[in-house]
């Protein structure tokens, strides 16, 4: 699960790495900073999976009043 | 219960694992007069009479996640959700105001201050209002001198939101001119919900309780919270 600042919304920590980046000469206009989740889960059934990570995204992992998230599956392994 | 102890309104503080201004809570709330409880979060009911419930500073469960994120699932939080909503007196201080938004029972969001320092020092405040149950003892536009300590206290809300917690004078504690410390949109310390019975504030009352302190004006917050609790607990009597 990636959840990220949503647009608009102040990324201080977003500032100050691409402040940091511009610093060492790269070519960076603005950067955001987000969070990785990876959990596992006992399912191999994809859509199960799927909805059992959006309700954890919507009750904890993410809060919606600044924060977007995309859950994302590992190919191969689960079956839809 | 002794004659005593019938004057003094029972205040729950509320214990996190992590929470560290609980101690301070608890007596700045004894000093103005009431009787201060310290209640370990997987409590499941709050103490029998409570007139009012502080959400300590700290910094419970490591502020992993986000601040507050994850101790708004206390057990305790269900009773402290439940007693809200009965009209129950609820204040949050530092990590207690996040956890009160986090658990939707104040508007907005604490993020990361504006500087990514944290900060610690004395703030100037400016009151607002004084017709609630957390600035009842203050003057009108006072200013008032608490100290704030914290990483993440930037405030925000839309500006939407905004517009509208400010004309229905939810906007209770705002920094003064120059003071904001963290970035918080309007310059807000402190917001209450509408129905006018929780309110959190990123300034630490229950640090400035006493002039050797430095300032005494947090008891003037402390102090106006005891007061309605009293009035609260003698109409529940």
């Amino acid at each position: 699960m990636l959840v990220r600042p949503k647009p608009g919304i102040l990324d201080p920590q977003g500032q100050a790495v691409s402040g940091s980046l511009r610093h060492l000469g790269f070519d960076v206009s603005d950067a955001r900073v987000g969070r990785l989740i990876d959990v596992e889960l006992a399912t191999d059934d994809a859509r199960e999976a799927r909805a059992e990570l959006e309700r954890m995204c919507e009750q904890l992992l993410a809060n919606p009043l600044i924060e977007s998230y995309e859950i994302a599956l590992p190919t191969g392994e689960a079956h839809a | 219960m002794s004659d005593h102890d019938r004057t003094r309104p029972r205040v729950a503080v509320v214990v996190f694992p992590g929470s560290n201004d609980d101690r301070d809570a608890v007596r700045g709330l004894e000093m103005l007069g009431a009787a201060a409880r310290a209640v370990w979060h997987t409590e499941e009911e709050l103490p029998a009479g409570t007139a009012a419930v502080v959400l300590p500073g700290g910094f419970s469960f490591g502020d992993y996640l986000r601040c507050g994120a994850i101790a708004r699932f206390s057990p305790v939080m269900r009773a402290v959700t439940a007693f809200a909503e009965e009209g129950g007196l609820v204040l949050g201080i530092c990590n207690g105001f996040q956890i009160l938004t986090e658990a939707g029972l104040l508007p907005g969001v604490l993020r990361p201050n504006a500087s990514l320092s944290f900060v610690c020092r004395d703030v100037e405040l400016l009151v607002e209002r004084t017709d609630t149950p957390f600035t009842s003892r203050c003057a009108p536009n006072q200013r008032l001198t608490i100290p704030v300590k914290h990483g993440e206290g930037c405030w925000f809300v839309d500006d939407e939101l905004l517009a509208e917690l400010d004309g229905t004078g939810q906007l209770v504690l705002r920094y003064s001119a120059g003071a904001n410390p963290n970035g918080a949109v309007g310059d807000v310390a402190g917001v209450m919900n509408d129905r006018g019975n929780v309110f959190g504030l990123m300034p630490h009352p229950e640090h400035a309780v006493d002039p050797l302190l430095g300032s005494a004006d947090g008891a003037l917050i402390l102090g106006s919270l005891v007061d309605a609790a009293r009035l609260s607990a003698a109409a529940l009597v």
